[in-house]
């Protein structure tokens, strides 16, 4: 479902997060670059990953594009329209527009509010649907499309399973009709067998909802499952953008390649054969990134006086990969590695 | 060759206000030295309390323990806490899912690893013990060990605490380690260099390791037999290129056909298991599993299965659908069949019974 026009588009993104020092008197005493100069368009109908490691800005990022944050500097234009600055009675019409899926479905409920109120909150914010009767048969409409009872109505969040809540919190999401949903690590506190079923959930409402999704998550092989385009990020960067097929066919990142290849694979056999690509060393602080490359630190193909001082661009590689590196891995070297699927 | 350790028909039930909930009932496993075995489940499981107990530390939580634990032929269920004692965090250790809740945050790191060197070596100085806290970081690769011993839990970052916990769990050389979860908490490349240097350590020090985890990769990585389990039991016990080759348990299906995987072509649905885990206080009658399996017969509600050899294969499983049965479901489903195509074509039925 890709090739729409974007729907979404954030150009030259930057959010940093200032440092104080002192008790009575604060003062900025650097900042953390939490998302650096990020730009990218999500199309229409399509789902666009956002893949990276703790600390490396996607969380960061999903919040800004549904304006939960402002922003540093850069701009955030939806349908067309810049929405980096609105605020009052346009910032609520777009809040119609967008909406959020969170991590944790314990946290991101009231738990003093009944699971139909929960799913009419939106209505009720909006003013919608006033009558009570109509805003009930919706709700259940709700709850029947994402797979809960109906009947439970009036039950509590704490009657229900982590999967179950994650399922309210997609009733909630969809509830007003959204154009874009960002969904924030949606499956990770979820046990495998009930990952799956909100997968697919998320997949279906998609198809029949025509629903643009961004979708956050650390895990590359849900990533991989779940979406058209995706965007690798790395403290506060993208460093690889790339049609799902082409990225987990042919990383041209070396920090991709390592990501990939430090996935387990669930097959004996497979994970026998792969040679392992191990990254030494953490990530390094974002109040303090490296020059230049921010992988150069940790790459196997770091080239002193280059990577270090001349800021790579995130451009077009071999098989349509965009890529911020000077030194992009080659198929011989993805091959060798037996990185991907087909090795 | 007798294994280091063997658990025979391990129990553990937690008396609750809302009645006794039947956490582990009844699990056997046993591993040799040099090993590893991988326990997978989905949380409350039980493979969790299993790891504790067998550590002793499900003890005196209103517990109700039956069943031993043989380490080396010595029973650890019965053994007195302070013969325990002595064995555990020196020849049995344990790291934890949490790195950050494990470790004190008031002392300093060389603090915290030299008393874990010292309550089991008392004639120890304090210059060895510091001495061979340096040497456990080097071993695990934190740079500049001497240095980082004055460091606190709060200035590493969440891969050198894990770290730091196996430098912990592993300075009086044990000879079993029980590994629960110990990457969930992690990003994947640093899960990658911690199962890198686990199983290095492995084949240096020659210790056995028990990997609990819910994640099939770790296990088809690192294990050498696996046990899958399911609301308190063993459903399938087997070598682990058995278990993801020819599975023999709808469950252990189930696991392998929801998640989404690099190698499998991305159009593939998933075939989540449908409903949910169940009430370990109110248990399913029957095969526990049996509400969720897409292959139940109505005989499935009221005979519980024991775990059984498998004829002609050399794992374990607590299945009653038979033999033929199982071989002919997995071979359409490893070609693609869905679960409820796979019934049809097997068992004849539209609908599960």
């Amino acid at each position: 479902m890709t090739g729409g026009d974007p729907l979404v588009e954030v150009t030259d993104l930057v959010k940093h997060f200032p440092i104080k020092r002192g008790v009575i008197i604060q003062r900025p005493v650097g900042a953390v670059h939490a998302v650096d100069g990020v730009s990218f368009a999500v199309r229409r109908g399509e789902t666009f990953g956002l893949v990276g490691e703790t600390g490396c800005g996607k969380s960061t990022t999903a919040r800004l594009i549904t304006r939960l944050l402002d922003v540093t500097s850069g701009t955030i234009s939806f349908e067309g329209e810049d929405v980096t600055t609105l605020g009052g009675s346009r910032l609520k019409a777009l809040r119609r527009d967008v909406q959020m899926i969170f991590q944790d479905p314990y946290s991101s409920l009231n738990p003093r509010k009944t699971v139909g109120s929960i799913i009419a909150e939106p209505f009720a914010i909006h003013g919608l649907l006033e009558g009570k009767g109509e805003r009930k048969r919706r709700v259940q409409d709700l709850m029947d499309r994402v797979g809960l009872n109906p009947e439970h109505y009036n039950r509590y969040p704490h009657e229900f399973s982590g999967g179950q809540r994650q399922r309210i919190g997609v009733a909630r999401a969809v509830a007003l009709d959204p154009k874009l949903i960002v969904a924030d690590e949606p499956v990770s506190a979820l046990d495998v067998s009930i990952q799956a079923q909100i997968l697919n959930l998320l997949r279906d409402l998609q198809a029949d909802l025509g629903l643009t999704i961004v979708f956050i998550a650390h895990d590359l092989s849900v990533v991989r499952h779940m979406c058209d385009r995706v965007a690798v990020m790395y403290l506060g960067k993208i460093v690889e953008l790339a049609d799902g097929a082409d990225l987990y066919g042919h990383p041209r990142h070396p920090y991709t390649g390592a990501l990939m290849s430090a996935v387990p694979v669930p097959d004996p056999t497979l994970a026998r054969a792969r040679r392992r690509q191990i990254l030494g060393g953490d990530v390094p602080s974002p109040s303090n990134p490296p020059r230049a490359c921010r992988f150069h630190t940790r790459c196997a193909k770091f080239v002193a006086g280059h990577c270090d001082v001349d800021e790579p661009l995130l451009e077009p590689k071999e098989g349509g990969n965009l890529a911020a590196c000077h030194y992009p891995l080659s198929d011989e070297e993805i091959a060798a590695a037996r990185i991907t699927a087909a090795a | 060759m007798t294994p280091l350790l063997e658990v025979d028909q391990l129990k553990v039930e937690f008396s609750t206000k809302d009645g006794i909930v039947h956490a582990v009932d009844g699990v056997s496993l046993h591993i040799e030295q040099g090993k590893t075995l991988g326990l997978v489940g989905e949380s409350g499981s039980g493979k969790s309390v299993t790891g504790l107990t067998v550590m002793g530390l499900t003890r005196g939580r209103g517990a109700d323990i039956v069943g031993e634990a043989r380490f080396d032929g010595r029973d650890l269920v019965s053994m007195g806490s302070d013969e325990l004692r002595t064995l555990r965090g020196n020849d049995v250790a344990m790291i934890f899912q949490d790195p950050l809740s494990s470790l004190h945050p008031y002392y300093k790191i060389g603090r915290q690893l030299a008393e874990a060197y010292r309550t089991h070596h008392p004639k120890a100085s304090r210059a060895e013990a510091r001495d061979r806290s340096a040497e456990m970081l080097d071993l695990v690769g934190i740079s500049d060990a001497r240095a980082r011993l004055d460091a606190y839990p709060h200035e590493f970052s969440g891969g050198m605490r894990q770290r730091t916990m196996i430098a912990m769990a592993l300075i009086n050389e044990p000879r079993l380690l029980i590994a629960d979860e110990p990457t969930t908490a992690l990003d994947v490349t640093v899960q990658a260099q911690i199962l890198e240097l686990i199983s290095r350590l492995q084949d240096e020090l020659g210790m056995a390791v028990i990997m609990i985890t819910h994640d099939l990769g770790v296990v088809a990585e690192l294990a050498d037999d696996v046990a899958v389990m399911y609301a308190g039991r063993i459903v399938e016990y087997g070598p682990t290129e058995t278990i993801f080759a020819a599975p023999q348990h709808p469950y252990t299906w189930g696991l392998l056909g929801s998640i989404p995987r690099l190698t499998t072509p991305r159009d593939e649905p998933l075939l989540p298991i449908p409903g949910r885990p169940p009430s370990l206080i109110n248990r399913p009658s029957g095969c526990h599993f049996h509400p969720r399996c897409p292959y139940v017969q109505p005989s499935h509600r009221e005979i519980d299965p024991m775990l059984e050899p498998i004829p002609g294969e050399p794992g374990k499983v607590a299945c009653l659908l038979t033999v033929e049965e199982r071989r002919a479901l997995w071979a359409r489903l490893r070609d693609g069949a869905t679960p409820d195509e796979a019934r049809a074509a097997v068992l004849g039925q539209v609908a599960p019974a």
